[in-house]
């Protein structure tokens, strides 16, 4: 099923099956503005990979390509093998029906800048709507393994509260807690740590370490400089919805070879 | 404040000492079997069930509404231009007397007789259901269609503006978990919606209460201002049995006022500290002995 069989296509890729994440001359256009322009990437199990870019670059955008939330124009975008969106049928690409688009993205979680919790919610049900309600876990199971992540998150003691009872910091822990809750083999992470007072994005960024530890792959749009260069295997530095340089975050960080990322790099250093 | 006081002192008089208000009369009256039959069938089921189905199809029509496929937009664009164009007083005299456009209501493919004759049959019938018009559009039904269809056209709009006040970030998250249309919308963006669009469904619900009194027009006999208005014109006492619809309505939507609070108050859980933090403050204002309604909002 990993097997690239599509006429007109040269040199399929050999180990396709051990990437997480393979995406594949990725474009995207919102009306006539293109905003992604061939966008390639492959991101292994248990990999952190971090995507630096200035504002505007398509970092977001290519983000929610993976998880279908955006619809690419063309190119492709595999999720451990598995085609996001589409479906190959004789060489043609075929849209996926909602349902199926839905069942896909149960193994991706997704973290955004806002957190966006429900917040007719408390931490806890939030943290088990998803299991509960797309999964049909057994409710008790499911009650455990939230308390069990928010326990790990730092929230053992919130459980209760209502999204807009907590700070920033806790708010987007629990977000992680949620998206951990649908036990996804990948995490994606749109500046997490970005609307969060200073003092706040290390508990958020400690989480996250923690994952990386255990093995989770991670795509994880940053600023933090600081984190690319401790936690992550990988870095790609985007531009005008290309990918200009990527590599070793520690070696790009300390000897970037493209002017616009020294740019970049001389900017939020 | 003087002024006020005299001008009070001034109604009171008139209350009691005009002649027309008749007061002994419209008392002994206004409980009556017909009337309170009315009451509990004409205004209060009528408004109830009404209600539930002019919510039921208003969600329908906003979901239409904000659907991507363009059919089902202008379906419902449609709905809500026609109805509420429409005052709902002419529409219930039109519901009223609907059976004069069919003696039968039926149920089956259109134009059947039609298109039978087009492949060679003669008289082919294609209907799957029907009933005569007089027995289901009775006064009450036809009312009951009029107000409910009225209704969700406005409720509609009221639905759609709740949606759209919901942060699209809800419905990414939701997707990003793996949510489908119809489950993010149920347990994610409705919920949330709910609060902006309980307090214009409570006044709705008020408005409905009111409007049964437009059922006059239809007519269903079975209704409260209808028999204050039947007794009052048979022994010539308008006014007192108009007086005592006044207060019949003032009760009535009293206590919707009261129920329409503490749904707010529920559909409110989770947003703001204030209100938790009020009612926190209120038990411990409660604890030290203080007079627990000081803290006000
Ligand atoms: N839904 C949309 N409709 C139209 N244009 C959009 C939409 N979403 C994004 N864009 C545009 O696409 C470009 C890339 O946006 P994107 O959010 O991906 O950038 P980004 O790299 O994440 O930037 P930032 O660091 O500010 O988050 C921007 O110019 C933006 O205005
Ligand atoms: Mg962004």
């Amino acid at each position: 099923m990993t097997e690239l069989a599509i006429p007109g296509q040269a040199g399929a890729p050999a180990a396709e099956s051990d990437l997480m994440v393979r995406a594949e001359q990725v474009h995207k256009s919102f009306g006539s503005i293109e905003v992604l322009k061939g966008i390639d990437l492959e991101v292994r199990p248990g990999e952190v990979a971090c995507l630096l870019g200035p504002s505007g670059s398509g970092k977001s955008t290519f983000l929610r390509c993976i998880n279908h939330l955006e619809k690419i124009n063309a190119g492709r975008i595999w999720v451990d093998g598995e085609l996001i969106g589409y479906r190959e049928r004789g060489g043609k690409l075929h849209e996926m029906r909602e349902k199926e688009v839905a069942a896909q993205r149960r193994s991706i979680g997704m973290v955004f800048q806002r957190f966006n919790l429900f917040p007719h919610k408390t931490a806890l049900e939030n943290v088990t709507e998803a299991p509960l309600l797309v999964r049909k876990e057994k409710r008790a199971e499911v009650r455990d393994r939230a308390a069990a992540l928010l326990e790990r998150v730092g929230l053992g003691d919130r459980l209760h509260s209502y999204p807009s009872q907590l700070s920033g910091g806790q708010q987007q822990r629990v977000a992680i807690a949620r998206a951990l809750a649908m036990q996804p083999k990948l995490m994606l992470f749109d500046e997490p740590t970005s609307a969060l007072d200073p003092e706040l994005v290390g508990e958020v960024l400690d989480v996250m370490k923690d994952l990386a530890r255990d093995g989770m792959t991670m795509i994880v749009v940053t600023h933090e400089i600081g984190f690319a260069r401790e936690v992550g295997d990988s870095l790609v530095f985007m531009d005008g919805g290309v990918v200009v340089e990527r590599g070793n975050p520690r070696e790009v960080i300390a000897d970037p070879k493209h002017e616009r990322t020294k740019a970049f790099l001389a900017k939020v250093l | 404040m003087a002024v006020l006081a005299v001008l009070a002192a001034m109604f009171i008089h008139l209350l009691v000492t005009n002649e027309a208000f008749n007061w002994s009369f419209m008392v002994d009256r206004m409980f009556r079997p017909p009337i309170i039959e009315g009451l509990l069938r004409g205004t209060v089921l009528m408004t109830v069930t009404a209600m539930v189905i002019g919510v039921t199809l208003g969600v329908v029509i906003a979901v239409m509404r904000l659907s991507e496929n363009p059919i089902l937009r202008g379906v419902a664009w449609l709905y809500t231009w026609f109805f509420r164009a429409v005052p709902r007083l002419v529409l219930l005299a039109v519901f009223g007397n609907i059976g004069i456009l069919w003696s039968r209501i039926e149920f089956g493919v259109p134009f059947d007789t039609q298109l039978g004759q087009l492949f060679g049959i003669d008289n082919l019938q294609l209907r799957l259901f029907g009933f005569s018009s007089r027995d289901i559009l009775t006064g009450f039904m036809a009312g009951l269609l009029g107000l409910a269809l009225s209704e969700a056209a406005y409720m509609a709009e009221i639905v759609r503006a709740g949606i759209q006040s919901v942060d699209q970030g809800q419905t990414e998250a939701a997707q990003a978990l793996g949510m489908s249309r119809g489950q993010l919308l149920r347990r994610v963006v409705l919920p949330q919606a709910m609060r902006v669009i309980i307090p214009p469904t409570g006044n709705e619900t008020i408005a409905m209460l009111k409007d049964t009194s437009l059922l006059l027009y239809v007519p269903v006999s079975v209704e409260l201002f209808f028999q204050l208005d039947a007794v009052g014109k048979r022994t010539f006492q308008i006014f007192p049995m108009y007086v005592a619809a006044c207060l019949w309505y003032l009760f009535l939507t009293s206590i919707l006022l009261v129920g329409q609070y503490f749904l707010e108050r529920h559909f409110g859980k989770g947003y703001g500290t204030a209100g938790r933090a009020r009612l926190r403050l209120r038990g411990m204002a409660a604890e030290a002995g203080g007079n627990p309604g000081e803290v006000k909002p």
